[in-house]
């Protein structure tokens, strides 16, 4: 009897798994089958003709693209910074635990409400408008914690020893940082940026009321444009505009193509800090 | 000279989420004060009617509360079980290397966006929901609690599975020696030894999903009444802004209302993250 309910329980277990690998596996396969039914060079290159119901989706791929790298663009160099300080500089634990709250509290701020701030304080107070800059802002704030995190895991990997042959040549501190802390962090620091731009690549809400618009003719020409985006199409796509029968194939593409995508992103991430994690002797 | 200054700049780069947060709070308050000023915080919070856009307007925010609530512990019915389930295998059961190999597959689609979550939502679950309880529209709270369930499982079952992989391995083999079978090992000794860090990852989880906005915009139905049940429309708070914000003239009482409602979001998910961090430690 013992036996039998222990095989039952931990067959449940299994069960628990397969079911949710099932799940998503199902969502993705589902997706990749209906989307590629409209995928073709053209769908990529081409830009939406006719009241959304024909054409690609190429402004929406820069305009993915450029609200990415600007949110990388502010983040990274401050994220970077706050974690050298966190691990280098920050001498008592008090101070690192206050920082270290800081992080974890903005990254538990829900997106919209980054969408607010980026509104209220971008697009209003700064003037800057609805524009890919004020989307790249306030992208850039929430994918913050995330670039400080991995850096400073990155960055406290990195074996005292290599500092302290780089002080006994005679090297200060700041020197040491940039020559061997970074280096030798760069590959972890590189998982951080890429899993930033996947993020920020992904995100919708702090970009409808600060970046996004539905429908322009051509690229943006300036960063103070506003600017089509992959997640923010998906979501018009299904939402507005008055023939869904010509519209959903393209919100297939379009979520085939930011699926991929984000999935290639973050496989990209993994690799390489598997490949990191292999190739360290020390 | 130049060394000292960029030296001396670190410490406040690296209060500089501190920084934000605070901007992000002030923000919150001053654009929501015009509108406490005309509907006192009382009645926003519970009032019971959202009429935004009505003549006389009204600001009630209950609807909206309820609906986030209601949405959230639908989404944990589904997401715990499983995802506690997910990190015991993953912990306890699975041999290294199916464990490797499935870990950073499951951490690769905790990046899938929420936007493909709701896409999913609408074009698939929403009709054979629609189908099997034989109702007339299939976007209702049940609908946006599942896809938010599955979109929150690969968090779950990852924090999750960190608490119950820090338990030491000595417990375990102790209570293996005692003549306890692995299934007893789980419930009895390596459960409740992870018990903070999986009550961590639950509340982390809520945080999550009570923040979550284009899943339930797009599937959740978005009636701003107070839900019945779950297979009726329902609107979130989050859901509630995202939807308006574009349509509304900046300034307006409807605009402010909107940033008052981010404040109470934000509010309730810090004062989760704040609960979280206080039981980690």
């Amino acid at each position: 009897m013992r036996r039998v309910l222990e095989f039952l329980w931990l067959s449940l277990i299994v069960l628990c798994i397969v079911t949710t690998l099932g799940c998503l596996l199902f969502l993705i396969v589902y997706i990749i089958v209906n989307g590629a039914e409209v995928m073709s060079i053209s769908f990529l290159i081409e830009s939406p003709r006719a009241d959304m119901t024909r054409g690609g989706i190429f402004p929406a791929l820069v305009g993915s693209f450029l609200l990415a790298s600007g949110a990388v663009l502010f983040a990274l160099p401050l994220g970077v910074l706050s974690a050298v300080y966190l691990v280098e500089y920050a001498g008592d634990r008090r101070m690192v635990r206050i920082i270290r709250t800081g992080v974890n509290t903005l990254s538990g701020v829900p997106s919209v409400v980054f969408g607010l701030f980026g509104l209220a304080v971008f697009v209003k107070l700064f003037g800057l408008g609805v524009s890919v800059l004020s989307g790249s802002l306030t992208l850039g704030v929430l994918i913050l914690p995330t670039i400080i995190r991995v850096s400073e895991e990155a960055i406290r990997a990195v074996p005292a020893d290599f500092r302290e042959a780089s002080f006994a040549l005679g090297a200060d501190r700041l020197t040491t940082i940039k020559n061997v802390v970074l280096p030798t962090a760069l590959p972890g620091i590189l998982t951080g940026v890429i899993l930033g731009i996947g993020r920020a690549a992904g995100e919708t809400a702090p970009i409808i009321f600060t970046a996004a618009t539905f429908y322009r003719r051509g690229l943006p020409r300036s960063f103070l444009d506003e600017v089509m985006a992959l997640p923010y199409h998906i979501y018009a796509l299904m939402t507005e505009g008055t023939k869904p029968e010509y519209q959903i194939p393209i919100a297939y593409g379009t979520a085939l193509v930011l699926l991929l995508l984000v999935l290639a992103i973050n496989f990209g991430a993994i690799m390489i800090r598997f490949r990191g994690r292999r190739k360290k002797r020390w | 000279m130049r060394r000292g200054i960029i030296e001396r700049l670190l410490l406040p780069i690296a209060l500089l989420t501190w920084v934000l947060l605070f901007s992000i709070v002030a923000v919150l308050i001053t654009e929501s004060l015009p509108i406490f000023r005309k509907v006192p915080l009382f009645h926003f919070i519970l009032g019971q009617n959202w009429y935004p856009v009505d003549e006389p307007p009204e600001f009630g925010i209950l609807p909206l509360i309820l609906g986030s609530f209601l949405i959230t512990v639908g989404a944990l019915t589904v997401s715990l079980p499983l995802g506690l389930g997910c990190a015991i295998y993953l912990s306890e059961i699975a041999p290294s290397r199916v464990r490797e190999s499935i870990k950073p597959f499951i951490e690769m689609l905790s990046g899938i966006p929420s936007v493909i979550y709701g896409f999913f939502g609408l074009v698939f679950l929403s009709p054979l929901i629609q189908r099997l309880f034989q109702i007339p529209v299939g976007l209702t709270g049940l609908t946006a609690a599942i896809i938010l369930g599955i979109m929150a499982l690969p968090t779950i079952a990852s924090i999750a599975e960190d608490a119950i992989t820090a338990v030491p391995q000595s417990i375990r083999e102790a209570s293996l020696a005692l003549g306890a079978t692995k299934w007893e090992t789980i419930t009895k000794v390596v459960i409740p030894a992870a018990r903070s860090g999986i009550i961590t990852a639950i509340i982390l989880g809520s945080g999550r999903m009570i923040g979550e906005t284009m899943t339930v915009l797009m599937v959740a139905g978005g009636a701003a009444v107070i839900p019945k049940s779950l297979l009726e429309p329902v609107r979130t708070m989050t859901a509630t802004i995202a939807a308006e914000m574009g349509e509304t003239p900046m300034g307006s009482p409807h605009y402010h209302a909107l940033f008052g409602i981010g404040l109470i979001l934000f509010l309730v998910t810090l004062s989760l993250s704040v609960l979280a961090e206080r039981i980690r430690r």
